[in-house]
């Protein structure tokens, strides 16, 4: 089924400067009683937003006013932990559109190619610097292209690019999605399954 | 020919075609699926009008959100109830089998698919669950995956997946008193850290893992995901052969013989070459439990935390915060800090030869009056076999209940929360923040150590029993 499409585009960011962050503080596991995809961005990183009361916490980044944006920054290994996919459709939900760390965890990685969220890499002390640009200037303007591979960011006049496996990229830039590709291959499967012989 | 990893062996077995520039589509032997991960894949399902492509290598169990009390009942909490009837909605509309609860074979998934002999070497298996790299222990390539890659399963039983590099783990040597497989991989994980084996598939071996039970193996493999790796697998040997043997699934034919035969080119060939390689001394190894909140973040039980001398500022950031969740500050010890709760279960130390352990320390002896123990087992079979060898009398004598499988206190989806503020040794497999509850201390540590703790109301060393 058709994702968004994801190619070129421009938003300030979110700084999270924090390293290791799991998918248990993305998205807590006593909200995963669901048997829907949508509605999870309420609860994105509910434990350190909320407190136990359900008030805001004020000094959580997405609580504060300044930083907004479809772009987050956040510290290595990014979404390490459980295969919870509703870590990616919280992330999503919530607005963001990119990721970007130094190094994501490889389930998480997979699941937000899979829903049109760019876990995008970039070297460790870029995305550190990064952090404190935005975190010192909420209104910098970060310029992605999917096609190019490319970051910009013009008030510094800094650019990076980035690795993306050919395929993964064609399918963001179209909005394609893996099952289309896995249903069509049915029949050369089905042949797979003949040569092999005894499965199951 | 050209010498192989085990790994690569069973990946070229499994690749349907490679896209250039791009990833393999693998072919999955079996897929196992529980009642969280899957209702929106079957909705996808649903939603491009097609059905499941083979049903048969397919198997569910609720297990995730499961109460571990009066599984009889209803289940109380109304969204857990949905998805488990979803669960069994989806099984029966699609001809999949169901372990469901209050089945005789209802349990943690990973307990479950192992015990029963639905997991057998030189497989491809995977499941929307990232502790399936548990079942690497009988040589297969297992690993979690999300929940569209579910939905690729059901629709085609296969995945786009891109292949991972590997690493080779060897642990050498005898290991000391009280000291377990879940201390191996715990030191492990506090050497390569949490997101130190990123991108790799890795395979354990030397003369200490050859040495272990299936069970003991499948604690180390269960846990290659806290560092990060894709998965962990073991050749198979005599010792997986023989616990395969009297599983369920060969006592119902005779196919065991000739499966033999198939295996036992099941092996990483002299020569073939890893990407990375790691030699860990076994004697090295003391019991292991964790300060922070990540599973990297371990010592040894008797060790004290570390200093933040020659820190930079981003780490000793990241570890003052960990620190100050936990109520830990540097340098201090933890053997002897008060506890609160002990957790026996989950898929990496719920299985019989843990409750075997656990009871073997509490034996005549009582559960500190302090604390709260929940001791769950990973399955009906599990806690069968408890009540079969006479460990029930003895963990009840000792002032201990026994609870009914599920995934339970591991990551409290179900009623089984730890208490905000409360310390919790237990022998599951996180530490995160809130992960056993909001605001809940995890102490992760082996079946033994918890034992110790749960009996002196302190983080207690195994070795003094």
């Amino acid at each position: 089924m058709a994702k968004e499409k994801l190619n070129i585009f421009e938003s300030t960011c979110v700084p999270l400067p924090l390293e290791n962050v799991d998918t248990d503080q993305i998205i807590p596991a006593r909200f995963l009683s669901s048997t829907s995809r949508e509605g999870f961005g309420n609860n994105l990183f509910r434990d350190w937003r909320f407190d136990q009361e359900g008030r805001a916490v004020q000094d959580f980044i997405l609580n504060n006013r300044k930083y907004s944006g479809k772009i987050l920054v956040a510290g290595k290994n990014f979404g390490c932990g459980s295969s919870r996919e509703h870590a990616v459709w919280a992330v999503y939900d919530y607005g963001f559109r990119v990721v970007i760390s130094s190094f994501f965890a490889d389930i998480f990685r997979n699941n937000a190619l899979n829903n049109g969220l760019l876990p995008l890499i970039l070297p460790d002390d870029e995305v550190k610097g990064l952090i404190a640009l935005v975190t010192a200037a909420p209104e910098t303007i970060v310029k992605i292209s999917v096609q190019e591979r490319k970051v910009e960011i013009p008030s510094s006049g800094k650019s990076f690019t980035f690795e993306i496996n050919p395929y993964k990229q064609e399918c963001l830039i179209h909005g394609l999605d893996d099952i289309d590709y896995l249903i069509n291959m049915r029949s050369r499967i089905a042949d797979y399954e003949k040569k092999r012989g005894g499965l199951g | 020919m050209s010498s192989k990893t085990l790994f690569d062996k069973i990946w070229d077995a499994h690749r349907v075609h490679s896209i250039d520039d791009g990833p393999d589509v693998l072919y999955i032997d079996r897929h196992y699926i529980h009642e969280v991960t899957s209702p929106q894949a079957f909705r996808g399902l649903d939603e491009r009008g097609i059905t499941v492509f083979r049903p048969s290598l397919t198997l569910a169990t609720a297990d995730h959100n499961t109460p571990t009390r009066d599984q009889h009942l209803p289940i109380r909490e109304e969204l857990s109830r949905m998805q488990v009837d979803k669960l069994r909605e989806n099984c029966s509309r699609h001809g999949i089998e169901l372990f469901g609860l209050n089945h005789n074979y209802n349990g943690i998934v990973h307990v479950i698919g192992t015990e029963l002999g639905y997991t057998r070497p030189g497989m491809t298996i995977v499941c929307g669950d990232s502790h399936t790299s548990t079942h690497g222990a009988f040589g297969t390539v297992a690993f979690g995956i999300g929940t569209s890659e579910v939905e690729m399963v059901l629709a085609t039983q296969c995945i786009l997946q891109t292949r991972p590099k590997t690493m080779r783990i060897t642990v050498d040597g005898a290991l000391g008193k009280a000291v377990t497989s879940k201390d191996i991989i715990m030191h492990i994980i506090s050497l390569l850290t949490t997101g130190g084996a990123t991108g790799y598939f890795v395979e354990y071996s030397g003369s200490a893992i050859r040495a272990l039970s299936m069970e003991s193996r499948m604690t180390i493999c269960n846990m290659s995901i806290e560092m990060g790796a894709r998965g962990g697998l073991i050749a198979p040997d005599k010792t997986t052969f023989s616990y395969l043997k009297n599983t369920k699934y060969y006592s119902g034919n005779n196919a065991f013989d000739d499966d033999l035969k198939s295996w036992k080119d099941l092996i990483t060939d002299p020569g073939a070459s890893f990407d990375k390689e790691i030699a860990i001394n076994a004697e090295s190894i003391r019991p292991m439990i964790t300060y922070g909140t990540n599973p990297g973040m371990a010592i040894a039980v008797d060790a004290p935390l570390p200093d933040t001398e020659g820190m930079n500022s981003q780490d000793r950031d990241n570890y003052i915060k960990a620190l100050s969740y936990m109520g830990f500050s540097p340098g201090i010890k933890l053997d002897g800090h008060p506890i609160d709760y002990v957790f026996l279960g989950s898929c990496t130390n719920g299985r019989i030869e843990d409750f075997r352990a656990f009871a073997s320390v509490v034996k005549g002896r009582k559960k500190a009056e302090n604390v709260t123990a929940l001791l769950v087992p990973g399955s009906r079979l599990v806690e069968e076999q408890v009540k079969k060898e006479g460990l029930l009398e003895i963990l009840r004598d000792a002032g201990f209940e026994l609870r009914q499988p599920g995934c339970s206190s591991c990551l409290a989806m179900n009623e089984d929360k730890i208490p905000a503020g409360k310390y919790a040794v237990s022998t599951s497999n996180r530490n995160f923040e809130g992960r056993q509850g909001p605001g809940a201390r995890t102490l992760l540590a082996s079946p033994l150590t918890a034992a110790a703790s749960a009996v002196t109301g302190r983080i207690t060393d195994p070795r003094l029993f």
